[in-house]
C-alpha cells in the first residue's frame, strides 16, 4: 500500500482537474459528489497505509521516490514522500477535516454560483496540503506551502464582487509572502549550510553541530518567520481574523483546522533543528505566548461569531508555539491535531447559524437559537467545552500538557499568562455560547426564521462533535508525561528535555487547577451575559479607555497602517508619480516632442520650390569651391 | 591673330553666370531649359578654348559628347514640358510646388 502514497494527494487534484474544467456542464451534486470522493478516497488510502504502518518495527520512517525533479550539478531534488509518525497524523488530520468540511459544504453552498468553482479550489488546497505534510524535503515541502496559500487567497476573495472580500485575500496574501520570504531565506541558509535540502539529511548533519550554532540558529529564526506568516502569529497575524471574508467552511478548513497549523507541523518537522537552537526557542516560545494571551483578549469585545472564533485560532496557535518553544512538540501536534476536530466544529457550526439566520453574523442579532436548531447548538457546545478545556473533552488533554510542560519547563511566567490565557478563552467562548444560543431572541421574527441545518450539514457536524469528544483520549493517561500519542510521535520529533517526573498528585493538582480557571472564565461569562446581561456594559462604562482598546485590537491594523502601508503607498505613489511618469516618461516623451518640434519647423525649408533647390546647390557649389580655391 | 585664351573663358564665365541666374531667377520652364541650355554651351567654349591653348582634340571630342547629350536633353526636357502644360495647364515652376511638406 505504501507504494501507493503518492495517490493520497493525487486524488484531490484529479478533483481539482474535473472540476476545474468540466464543473460549469456538470449537475452540481455531481460536482459535490466528485470533490468529496477525490479527497474522501485521500483519507481512506491514508488509513490504510496507517494500518499498515502500525504493524512497522517502532521508529521506521519510510521514503518513496516517485521521480527525480531537480538534477543539477551536485543538487537533486526528489519528488519524494516521507511516510513517519509525524507525517501520517496530520495526512489523517488533513484529510479526515477535509472530507467532513467538503461534505458539509455540499449543502453549505448549494445556492452559491460558483458552486463548481469552489470545489475546484478546495480539492486544490487540499492537495497542496497534503503535499505539504508528506514531503520529504524542504523544496516541496515549500511548493505545498505556498500552494495553499494561493488557495487561501483565491478562497478567501471567493465573493469577489463584495470589495472588504477581495481586499482581504489580498491583505492575506501579501502578509503570507512576507513570511514566505523568510521561509525561503531559511531554505537558502540550510542549502548553503548542509548542501542539501532532504529532512533526513539536514537533520542528521546539523546533529554535529554544537548547541546554540550561530547558522542553526539564523537558519531557524528564518523558518520561523515563515511560520508566523503562515500560521497567524505576532507580528504577521492581521491577516486571519480578516479572512473571515471567505465562506464558512473555508474558515473552518483553511483558517481552522488545516493550513494555519502548518506553521507548527514545519516547526515540529524541524524540531531537529529548533532543540539546537535555545534563542529560536525562546523566540518562538514568548512569540506564541503573547499571541495566546493577546488574542484571547481580542476575541473578548468582537461581536461577530466568525471573528470570535478567528481570533481564538490565532490565540490556539500561540498555544501550539508555546508547546514547541518550551520543547514539547509533540504536544503542541496534540494540541494541533484536537484543535482541528474542535475549531473546525466551531466554524462549522456558525456556519450553521449563519445559514439558519440568512448571513446574519452579529451575535447582538441572535439569542435563544437551541431552540430552533438543536443539532448546531448541541455539536457547538461540545466544542467549546472541548476548547475551554474541560474535563474530559479533547482541548482539556491537549491544553492541560501544554501548560503543564511551560511549567515543568521552569517558565513560572509562561505558565501563568498561559493560565490567565486559558480562562479568557473560556470566557468569550461561552460569551459566543450564551450571546448566540441563550437569552432573548433579538432577531426580527418577521424577516428571519431560523432553521436547522440540512442533513449533509449536519451530519459532518455529528462526527466532529464526536471526536472533539474522544480526540483527547489518545493522549490519555497524560499523568507522567507519557502516552500512547507521545510514544507514537517520538521517532519523528527530537527530544529536548529529559522526561520530567513530578508527583502524580501535583500533576493532578494542575489539572483541577486549570480546570478551576477555565470554571472561573465561564462563571464569568454567565454572570455578564446570562445573569445580569447590563453588567458588560457597566464593566465597559468604567474602563471606557481599555474597552476601546481592546475593542478596536489595540490598534495593530492602524498601527501598521500608519507605519508599513502607507510609507509603502506613498513611496509607490512617488516612484509611479514622480519617478515614472516625470523621469521616465519624460525623457522618453520628451525626447519625441523635441524632435517633433524640430522637424516641424524645419520642413518649412522642403519649400517644393525646385529653384529654391538650385540656389542651394549653387550656394553649395560656391562654398566647396571657395574653400577649395582659397586654402 | 591668335585670340588668347583668357577671352575664351571670360566669355564663357561670362555665358554661365548668365544661365546660372536665369535658372535662378526666371519662372518660365522653358526660359529655365534654354539658361541650361546656355550653361552648356558656356562650358563647350571653355572647352574649344583650352584645346586650341593646349593644342590637344580631346577638349573639341568632348564637346562633340556635350552636343549629344544636350541634344538627347532637350527631346527629353521639352517632352516633359508639354506633358506638364497637358496636365496642369501652366508651365511656370511656381505652380510646380507640390513635391513639398
Amino acid at each position: 500500500m505504501m507504494d501507493y502514497v503518492w495517490l493520497i494527494p493525487t486524488f484531490p487534484l484529479i478533483g481539482f482537474l474535473i472540476n476545474g474544467l468540466l464543473g460549469k456542464k456538470l449537475p452540481k451534486h455531481v460536482v459535490g459528489i466528485i470533490g468529496s470522493l477525490a479527497v474522501g478516497l485521500s483519507f481512506l488510502l491514508t488509513v490504510s497505509i496507517f494500518m499498515e504502518f502500525l504493524k512497522l518495527p517502532h521508529g521506521t520512517a519510510v521514503q518513496k521516490v516517485v521521480f527525480t525533479w531537480i538534477s543539477a550539478g551536485n543538487f537533486t531534488a526528489q519528488a519524494a514522500f516521507l511516510i513517519d509518525p509525524l507525517s501520517l497524523i496530520m495526512l489523517l488530520v488533513v484529510s479526515g477535516v477535509s472530507t467532513l468540511i467538503h461534505i458539509y459544504s455540499i449543502g453549505y453552498m448549494h445556492d452559491d454560483p460558483g458552486f463548481p468553482r469552489y470545489f475546484a479550489f478546495l480539492n486544490l488546497f487540499v492537495f497542496n496540503m497534503l503535499l505539504l505534510v508528506s514531503a520529504d524535503n524542504f523544496l516541496l515541502m515549500f511548493v505545498g506551502w505556498e500552494g495553499v496559500g494561493l488557495c487561501s487567497y483565491l478562497l478567501i476573495g471567493f465573493w469577489y464582487e463584495k470589495q472588504s472580500a477581495s481586499d482581504a485575500g489580498k491583505k492575506a496574501f501579501v502578509v503570507n509572502r512576507i513570511g514566505d520570504f523568510g521561509f525561503l531565506l531559511g531554505m537558502f541558509i540550510i542549502f548553503w549550510t548542509f548542501g542539501t535540502l532532504n529532512f533526513k539529511d539536514v537533520f542528521a548533519a546539523a546533529s554535529h553541530y554544537p548547541v546554540g550554532a550561530g547558522i542553526i540558529t539564523a537558519a531557524t529564526l528564518c523558518l520561523f518567520l515563515g511560520a508566523t506568516g503562515k500560521s497567524a502569529q505576532i507580528p504577521l497575524y492581521t491577516w486571519l481574523p480578516d479572512a473571515m471574508e471567505g465562506p464558512t467552511p473555508v474558515s473552518a478548513l483553511i483558517h481552522a483546522a488545516t493550513m494555519v497549523t502548518a506553521g507548527v507541523y514545519m516547526v515540529a518537522r524541524c524540531s531537529p533543528l529548533f532543540v539546537l537552537a535555545p534563542v529560536s526557542l525562546t523566540v518562538v516560545a514568548v512569540v506564541g505566548l503573547l499571541t495566546a494571551f493577546f488574542a484571547a483578549t481580542m476575541g473578548m469585545a468582537q461581536y461577530d461569531i466568525k471573528r470570535v472564533l478567528a481570533y481564538s485560532t490565532v490565540s490556539q496557535l500561540g498555544y501550539m508555539f508555546l508547546a514547541c518553544g518550551v520543547g514539547a512538540f509533540v504536544s503542541g501536534i496534540f494540541h494541533l491535531m484536537t484543535h482541528a476536530f474542535f475549531k473546525a466544529l466551531l466554524f462549522l457550526g456558525s456556519g450553521s447559524v449563519i445559514h439558519g439566520m440568512h448571513g446574519e453574523q452579529d451575535m447582538r442579532g441572535m439569542g435563544n437559537l437551541r431552540k430552533y436548531m438543536p443539532i448546531t447548538y448541541w455539536t457547538f457546545m461540545l466544542a467549546t467545552l472541548a476548547i475551554a478545556g474541560i474535563f474530559p473533552f479533547a482541548g482539556f488533554f491537549s491544553k492541560d500538557e501544554i501548560l503543564f510542560f511551560s511549567l515543568v519547563d521552569g517558565h513560572v511566567l509562561y505558565w501563568g499568562i498561559a493560565t490567565v490565557a486559558a480562562g479568557i478563552t473560556a470566557f468569550y467562548m461561552f460569551r459566543a455560547v450564551f450571546m448566540t444560543f441563550y437569552g432573548e431572541e433579538r432577531f426580527d421574527h418577521h424577516k428571519i426564521h431560523p432553521h436547522e441545518a440540512p442533513m449533509t450539514m449536519a451530519v459532518p457536524l455529528m462526527i466532529l462533535a464526536g471526536l472533539s469528544v474522544v480526540g483527547g483520549l489518545v493522549g490519555f493517561p497524560i499523568i507522567e508525561g507519557a502516552h500512547k500519542f507521545k510514544e507514537f510521535l517520538a521517532p519523528s520529533i527530537a527530544p529536548l528535555h529529559h522526561e520530567a517526573h513530578h508527583a502524580m498528585s501535583f500533576e493532578i493538582f494542575m489539572m483541577l487547577f486549570s480546570m478551576g480557571v477555565a470554571g472561573v472564565g465561564i462563571f464569568i461569562a454567565y454572570k455578564c451575559y446570562m445573569k445580569v446581561p447590563d453588567l458588560p456594559a457597566r464593566i465597559t462604562a468604567k474602563f471606557p479607555a481599555l474597552y476601546e482598546y481592546i475593542y478596536n485590537k489595540y490598534f495593530i491594523d492602524e498601527l501598521y497602517d500608519a507605519a508599513v502601508v502607507e510609507p509603502i503607498k506613498n513611496g509607490s505613489d512617488f516612484l509611479w508619480h514622480g519617478v515614472d511618469e516625470t523621469v521616465i516618461d519624460g525623457t522618453v516623451n520628451g525626447s519625441a516632442t523635441t524632435v517633433g518640434w524640430l522637424s516641424s519647423h524645419l520642413r518649412k525649408l522642403e519649400t517644393g520650390f525646385v529653384q529654391n533647390y538650385a540656389l542651394a546647390i549653387l550656394a553649395g557649389v560656391v562654398i566647396v569651391a571657395g574653400y577649395l580655391i582659397g586654402r | 591673330m591668335v585670340v588668347p585664351v583668357t577671352y575664351y573663358l571670360a566669355l564663357s564665365i561670362a555665358l554661365f553666370t548668365l544661365g546660372v541666374i536665369g535658372v535662378i531667377i526666371r519662372r518660365n520652364a522653358i526660359v529655365i531649359f534654354m539658361s541650361i541650355e546656355m550653361m552648356l554651351n558656356s562650358v563647350n567654349l571653355a572647352f574649344i578654348g583650352f584645346a586650341d591653348y593646349f593644342k590637344a582634340v580631346d577638349g573639341q571630342m568632348f564637346v562633340f559628347f556635350v552636343l549629344t547629350v544636350a541634344a538627347a536633353e532637350v527631346a527629353v526636357g521639352l517632352a516633359l514640358i508639354v506633358a506638364i502644360y497637358r496636365n496642369r495647364g501652366s508651365i511656370y515652376v511656381d505652380d510646380l510646388n507640390i513635391l513639398k511638406w
